[in-house]
């Protein structure tokens, strides 16, 4: 179960769309609300790995960004073996793997590593917390040296030259290839649905095995996502209108 | 432990079958991105808009959305066709459906590198070429084409090892590639977190081996430069900087 979205949907036609017909369209319309608790689950799963993955990558980047010796290199297997290998066996890795464990399976954490939902959140979670360290890494190695020249003659510590110029800097050069990072997550996140998760994709699925159709589900599921990423990409691009103006000028 | 080296023969043919997927894709994907790339810098605007139409497609829908679409969808709309024709129905097997889908979907990002890559070639060279009285093919291919590879390499090298990663998926129609396998042996020894762990440590393996073979290659083509080659996300996107870039991070 969802943690905001909740429980899906029972899957009976909606009798408001009755008189529609039988074509591929009034079908999908006739199940409208289980496509929108899919949209719900593929976006929540989505913000809140990426909220967490956040949480990952800010330390794992600094720590490969100033070359600790055991940090930066624990982050940086992180991060090389988070994103050298598939999601899908991460996902499988988790969900199938864990439970193999008694260790795993008598712990106070399994109610929770025995559903799928938080599995693939883990999954997403670190997954998009390696891709986002990677980001943020380049991003903070290509701070102006100035900018912290700057900070300490204006006599800041350490840790605050660190969150007061160096990270607000670094996150405005890592927004656009982040806003990338976001629609990859959301397309990535499809892989919830192979393991038994009820979102946009895992509705298509349920239509088609249902009705014994082979592509109104899954074009009604593209079209969402398709939807979803454009979305997102005005997002991003409001957000780079605001926080890059000054790189416009002259353009 | 033992289970492994049991199972090590099934899983070694497990990595063949990936990595001749991946192959296979990567030829379609290379053909689709050269006509990709040609319809981007045409000039009449059919071609360009059938381009960046198929660039949104791939950009918009998760992969393994394309995918299911195209091994039932493309299945049900093929036997329908040869009904039509009087024909006897066939089944795609999931390799080629595999190569198909992520052929495509890898075409719309080499597309976007060869475009690069071909922005990235002086126009000096073309003038010289004409100069000096080579005919348009001869131009293309003695003076064009060498330094259009020299310039695609590290973006190329970039697709492939995404590419790699993103066959995992065709496990979820039932291909028997590396992952598919470790799956099956998962279940019949009750061990999925060891066969999950190793088929990680295979795609790990193809990505060093991989990026050992990308270097020797890129060395090869700039070994008349002493200055080091412009990375890919430089020859991929010229002039273009607040642009979010086409740089592949599928899962």
């Amino acid at each position: 179960m969802a943690l905001i979205c909740g429980r899906p949907p029972r899957t009976s036609p909606d009798p408001a769309f009755a008189d529609w017909g039988d074509g591929g369209a009034a079908l999908a319309l006739k199940h409208w609300s289980m496509f929108a608790h899919g949209a719900c689950v593929t976006v929540e799963l989505t913000a809140l790995s990426l909220i967490f993955g956040m949480l990952i990558a800010i330390p794992a980047a600094l720590a490969m960004a100033r070359g600790w010796r055991f940090w930066g290199g624990f982050a940086r297997s992180y991060a090389y073996v988070f994103r050298g290998s598939p999601l899908l066996v991460q996902a499988y890795l988790i969900y199938y793997g864990l439970s193999q464990f008694e260790v795993v399976r008598d712990s106070v954490l399994w109610p929770f590593l025995r559903e799928a939902y938080w599995c693939a959140l883990l999954a997403f979670t670190l997954n998009t917390g390696a891709y986002t360290a990677e980001i943020l890494r380049g991003a903070i190695a290509a701070t102006p040296k100035g900018e912290l020249e700057g900070a300490k003659a204006l006599g800041l510590s350490p840790f605050k030259s660190t969150w007061l110029v160096e990270l607000p800097s670094a996150a405005r050069r890592a927004l656009p290839q982040y806003g990338n990072e976001i629609i990859f997550m959301m397309h990535g996140s499809v892989i919830a649905s192979v393991i038994t998760i009820q979102d946009i994709l895992g509705a298509g699925r349920t239509l088609n095995a249902k009705y014994y159709v082979a592509y109104e589900g899954f074009i009604t599921a593209a079209l969402l996502y398709m939807a979803l990423t454009m979305v997102i990409v005005l997002c991003v691009r409001g957000m780079e209108k605001r926080w890059l103006a000054h790189l416009a000028v002259g353009r | 432990m033992s289970k492994l080296i049991e199972y090590a023969p099934l899983l070694l043919s497990g990595a063949l079958v990936t990595i001749s997927l991946a192959v296979s894709s990567l030829l379609l994907a290379t053909i689709l991105g050269a006509l990709g790339a040609w319809g981007k810098l045409s000039k009449s605007l059919a071609p360009r808009a059938i381009a960046s139409a198929y660039t949104t497609l791939i950009r918009g829908v998760p992969d393994l959305v394309m995918m299911l679409l195209v091994y039932y969808g493309g299945q049900r709309l093929l036997n329908q066709l040869l009904e039509a024709l009087g024909q006897e129905r066939i089944d795609v097997s999931p390799f080629l459906a595999g190569v198909a889908t992520i052929g495509f979907i890898f075409g719309a990002y080499l597309a976007e590198t060869f475009r690069g890559a071909y922005l990235a070639i002086p126009k000096g060279q073309r003038e010289a070429a004409t100069s000096l009285g080579l005919r348009p093919r001869q131009t293309l291919w003695l003076v064009t084409l060498p330094q259009l590879i020299r310039h695609a390499i590290p973006g190329y090298g970039n697709v492939w090892l995404v590419l790699v990663k993103s066959t995992a998926i065709v496990s979820v129609i039932g291909l028997e590639d590396v992952v598919g396998l470790a799956d099956k042996a998962a279940k019949s020894t009750r061990e999925p977190f060891l066969f999950f762990l190793a088929v990680i440590g295979v795609f790990l393996a193809i990505t060093a081996l991989s990026q050992w073979l990308l270097r020797k290659l890129d060395a090869r083509y700039s070994a008349h430069l002493n200055i080091p080659l412009p990375d890919a996300k430089k020859a991929g996107a010229p002039a273009e900087s607040a642009q979010p870039t086409m740089a592949p991070a599928l899962r």
